[in-house]
């Protein structure tokens, strides 16, 4: 019998806000333990929150982005349960009216060639809810220590349908739901940081069934790709169950991504009743249109979208516009420096961009904000390539250059003598049969009908040219004294 | 009026701190004399910090000096029930789990009441976690009424009410659930007020439930509790529930209200269990209203029989939730050799807390489980909004209620063993809490024992001027403010 995998994923998410969730301390990460608390975030006796209206603010502007429907009030509710990361032991959540219903993701899968688009597909969300981290066990040998510096942090929890079938739809969701979010400034989702935690339901069913198999949950899921090989994983030995002839346990799993193994953390039986109540001490909170359409205002045009304008609008190809949708400024500045290249000059700035910037950034150790070469200085180097000024290969020495000082290519130029070659065509001429004639047994090759023969002797041409020879040319010369 | 110091009213002293003939130190010493001579039998307060109170009025006596006096509370000892934050005072809720805790910070009250200059002096009993209706359920023992020592003050504000009723402080702050400021007020003879819910700041008050919780004053007289309004209402930020209005001046606005009122008798308050002498007592303030050309209409709030039920409910819901962070964890009571943290949890709970909390703490929890929420929590709900609307239905005819506070007057310690018997204490009181209604207490006469009677006056919602104005046209006419007991 052939089987199918569902899959659902529970994705945490820590907003960006500069305070707490329900009080004005800071937020924040690697701090002194305990330095990042009042008596709200350490629930002293008589203490109220009071709700940060930032993060309601990213949570809508969050559904919004992902076509979510807003709900018309956000209403708050208690979780509760008694652990000690937990100060209030319970969680102020929200239960049965989400901010956030419906909406999907929008995932891409691999592709059948790296440079040829893979298939697009929406995964649905169920919902998307707005609640307060809690803070972090440190346990020692005969005791734990407890750091709150984390709770309260704004979280929204995304939940997606059931609707995924393998483990690379997952990691091409948590992928994109990642973009998402940092392209709407909603979190840096920087997993080692816990910023983007995430949480898989997996089952598997015969194919053609339509209810869903008993599911088991995996946790601790610290890395994107730790995501796709617990999965992986998972339905690997849900399947080698059914096989030995044994049923499915509804359990929670921990994936340990280093070992590639798995193990049991609790079975249904030690289910928790969170007995969720609204929460007294928040009054729900009304979200009006004018409130909505703000925030719509706000959003910026998602990834995928931006790629599909990329290679219509400016004609670039899949490959580079994939990159360029990576990092939202990467785009912008993708964007800027093409307009100021004008029209039909995309396409290069697009190259010069990925190939030599981004190499040159990953070299540098450095980022894209810090990097010298302004959008302006891009455009200008790759005007003065496609005007035939500066020559491909003498541009990287100039590009070189750029990034070193932050100069603009012009005064580099005019600094370091190097213009595009002098187009003597005798000198040319002369250069190709000199080549030529050092070199019979390439000639004899050719003649032969060796097509790549003709490239041994454009060295020499370069040579002698030091480097500042048209190849299109040289090609051309040698091509019709060969003839 | 008792001309001794510590038995004047707030309205009096201010104005002799005002002339200059009386001096912050020697009002709160007069206040320390009085509390040394008589608390050993009250024992009203769970602490005080005489040195504290001395400081606070050598500063305002500086203040008042330099002239920079902040009003009429400037200088005066008001007493605080222990479940009321003051940055590094004890804040013990009368329970173990919090006996040895300091707070780090001062409820929104405590820094109003600083603002007023006033000199917060003691943290004063009650009902571990405000639980109860007669101050017996402190882990610290019992506050005695001080008409009375083998009687109850009331509760859970019993400390509040017994300070003030023997002169041990000027004004009190209590917190009222279900009946906990107006019942001890009735009790030992003081005017109780519970404002309307939001009106005052809750940050900073330990939490018994959320949605029914307000602090409120305690006062020899409405004018008293109108200046004692002024200094601890209006909207907080840190309060979310706190309700977003203009506080007036309490003590001008009442001066300029005069009836005739148009006052309701709801039916459903003067049924079985009502002591006869509290009936009469109450029968003869009606008639003194009718006598001042005041319209007295029977009204009827048919859903007061689901009152205890939904408030037993609502209340042990939210503190369940409520009490959880006392877990022994990040402070309060910790059991001693825990062998794991459920172990920690279950064993430190266990000890921290009293009979009665445990009690509700174990039923609020059961009505919030999975498979009861709707039967009970959700319904109680629904019941609530039918209660309220009772009073909006009857507030169409009438501008405030009449009704006993109490339906006894004091009783003995240990004479209301079974809990239920001592939920019935709160029947006249808990309806204003799940309405959300002002209402005051003020006092109606005694009884042949020479027991205080309470007399409960309902108002609108943020109408405490109109209502206090109803309740000062009483006092006026009487003079049952004016006693004081023999201690």
């Amino acid at each position: 019998m052939n089987y199918e995998a569902v899959i659902g994923l529970e994705v945490h998410v820590q907003v960006k806000t500069r305070s707490k969730m329900f009080t004005r301390v800071a937020a924040g990460y690697g701090h002194e333990p305990n330095t990042l608390t009042d008596p709200v975030v350490l629930a002293l006796p008589g203490v109220l929150p009071v709700m940060n209206k930032a993060a309601l603010d990213a949570v809508i502007k969050a559904g919004l982005m992902l076509g979510c429907d807003i709900a018309p009030v956000c209403k708050w509710d208690r979780k509760q349960y008694f652990y000690p990361d937990s100060p209030k032991n319970y969680q102020i959540s929200q239960y049965d009216q989400p901010i956030c219903l419906g909406g999907g993701v929008e995932i891409e899968l691999p592709g059948p060639a790296r440079n040829v688009m893979g298939e697009h597909k929406r995964i649905p969300l169920t919902r998307i809810h707005l609640e307060e981290d809690v803070g972090k066990l440190n346990h020692f040998a005969t005791d734990s220590l407890v750091d709150y510096n984390r709770a309260g942090t704004p979280l929204m929890e995304i939940v997606s349908e059931p609707a995924m079938h393998s483990a690379e739809e997952a990691y091409a969701y948590l992928t994109s739901l990642r973009a998402t979010m940092v392209y709407g400034g909603i979190s840096d989702c920087d997993m080692e940081k816990g910023q983007l935690r995430c949480d898989a339901n997996i089952s598997v069913r015969p194919v053609g069934e339509t209810r869903l198999g008993t599911k088991v949950e995996l946790k601790n899921l610290n890395s994107i790709s730790f995501v796709r090989d617990g999965i992986a994983h998972e339905i690997k030995r849900q399947l080698a169950v059914i096989e030995r002839g044994g049923t499915i346990v509804q359990e929670t799993r921990d994936y340990d991504g280093q070992t590639g193994v798995s193990q049991s953390l609790r079975s249904k039986e030690m289910a928790h009743d969170y007995r969720y109540f609204p929460d007294p001490d928040l009054m729900p909170v009304r979200v009006d249109e004018a409130w909505k359409s703000r925030l719509r205002s706000e959003c910026p045009e998602l990834p995928f979208d931006r790629q599909r304008r990329f290679m219509s609008q400016y004609q670039v190809p899949y490959t580079i516009t994939s990159v360029l949708i990576l990092d939202r400024a990467l785009g912008d500045y993708f964007e800027e420096a093409a307009r100021l290249a004008g029209p039909g000059r995309a396409q290069a700035v697009g190259n010069w961009l990925v190939n030599d910037l981004l190499r040159e950034i990953g070299v540098a150790k450095t980022d894209l904000a810090s990097a010298k070469v302004r959008p302006a200085q891009l455009a200008e180097l790759v005007n003065l390539i496609e005007s035939g000024t500066l020559l491909a290969n003498t541009a990287r020495t100039v590009f070189a250059k750029m990034f070193a000082t932050g100069d603009s290519p012009a005064a580099i130029i005019e600094r370091e003598g190097l213009t595009a070659a002098p187009t003597d065509a005798g000198e040319l001429e002369q250069w190709c049969r000199d080549a030529i004639a050092g070199n019979p047994k390439a000639l004899a090759e050719f003649k032969a009908g060796k097509e790549s023969a003709i490239n041994a002797f454009k060295g020499p041409v370069m040579k002698a040219a030091k480097g500042r020879a048209d190849p299109k040319q040289v090609d051309a010369t040698l091509r019709r004294l060969l003839a | 009026m008792a001309s001794a110091l510590h038995y004047q009213t707030i309205a009096g002293l201010s104005a002799q701190l005002a002339a200059g003939r009386l001096s912050s130190v020697e009002l709160t010493r007069a206040v320390l004399a009085r509390t040394e001579a008589v608390e050993g039998r009250i024992r009203a307060f769970n602490s005080r910090d005489e040195a504290d109170a001395l400081k606070q009025a050598a500063d305002s006596d500086a203040r008042r000096a330099a002239g920079r006096s902040r009003g009429p509370l400037e200088g005066i000892p008001v007493g605080l029930k222990d479940v009321i934050a003051v940055t590094d005072q004890p804040l013990t809720a009368s329970s173990k789990m919090l006996a040895n805790f300091i707070s780090p910070y001062d409820a929104t009250v405590t820094a109003k009441l600083k603002q007023a200059g006033a000199v917060l002096w003691g943290r004063l009993n009650l009902d571990e976690f405000a639980m109860g209706s007669s101050t017996e359920n402190s882990a610290f023992g019992p506050t005695r009424n001080p008409w009375d020592l083998t009687r109850v003050p009331g509760g859970s504000s019993g400390g509040s009410a017994a300070a003030l009723a023997a002169g041990t402080a000027l004004a009190t702050l209590g917190s009222d659930t279900g009946g906990s400021i107006r019942q001890p007020a009735a009790l030992c003879g003081v005017v109780g007020l519970k404002p309307s819910y939001g009106l005052v700041s809750r940050y900073g008050l330990i939490a018994f439930a959320s949605s029914l919780d307000q602090i409120g004053p305690f006062t020899r007289t409405v004018e008293d509790a109108a200046i004692m309004l002024g200094a601890i209402a209006g909207h907080d930020p840190l309060d979310s529930t706190s309700y977003r209005t203009d506080v007036p001046d309490y003590r001008t606005a009442l001066a300029g209200k005069r009836g005739p009122w148009r006052i309701g008798i709801p039916k459903e308050y003067f049924g079985e269990g009502l002591d006869p002498e509290v009936g009469a007592a109450v029968e003869k303030a009606i008639a003194f209203y009718r006598s001042q050309n005041c319209e007295i209409k029977e009204v009827s709030l048919p859903h007061t029989q689901y009152c205890l039920d939904t408030y037993y409910i609502i209340a042990t819901a939210e503190a369940s939730s409520n009490l959880a962070r006392f877990d022994g964890i990040r402070y309060g009571h910790r059991a001693a050799d825990v062998t794991d943290v459920e172990d920690l949890y279950s064993r430190s709970r266990a000890e921290g807390f009293g009979a009665e909390v445990k009690r509700r703490i174990i039923l609020g929890t059961y009505v919030l489980s999975s498979g009861y929420y709707d039967a009970y929590y959700l319904r109680a709900q629904k019941v609530r909004t039918l209660i309220r609307q009772d009073f909006l239905n009857a507030y169409q005819e009438v501008d405030a209620l009449l009704t006993p506070t109490s339906p006894v007057p004091a009783f003995k310690l240990g004479e209301k063993s079974d809990p239920l018997a001592m939920y019935l204490c709160d029947i006249y009181t808990i309806g204003v809490n799940l309405a959300g209604l002002p209402a005051v207490s003020v006092p109606c006469g005694f009884t042949t024992g020479g027991l205080p009677i309470g007399l409960q006056l309902i108002g609108q919602p943020f109408r405490e001027t109109e209502l206090l104005a109803i309740a000062r046209d009483y006092e006026q006419g009487h003079d049952w403010h004016t006693r004081v007991p023999s201690l």
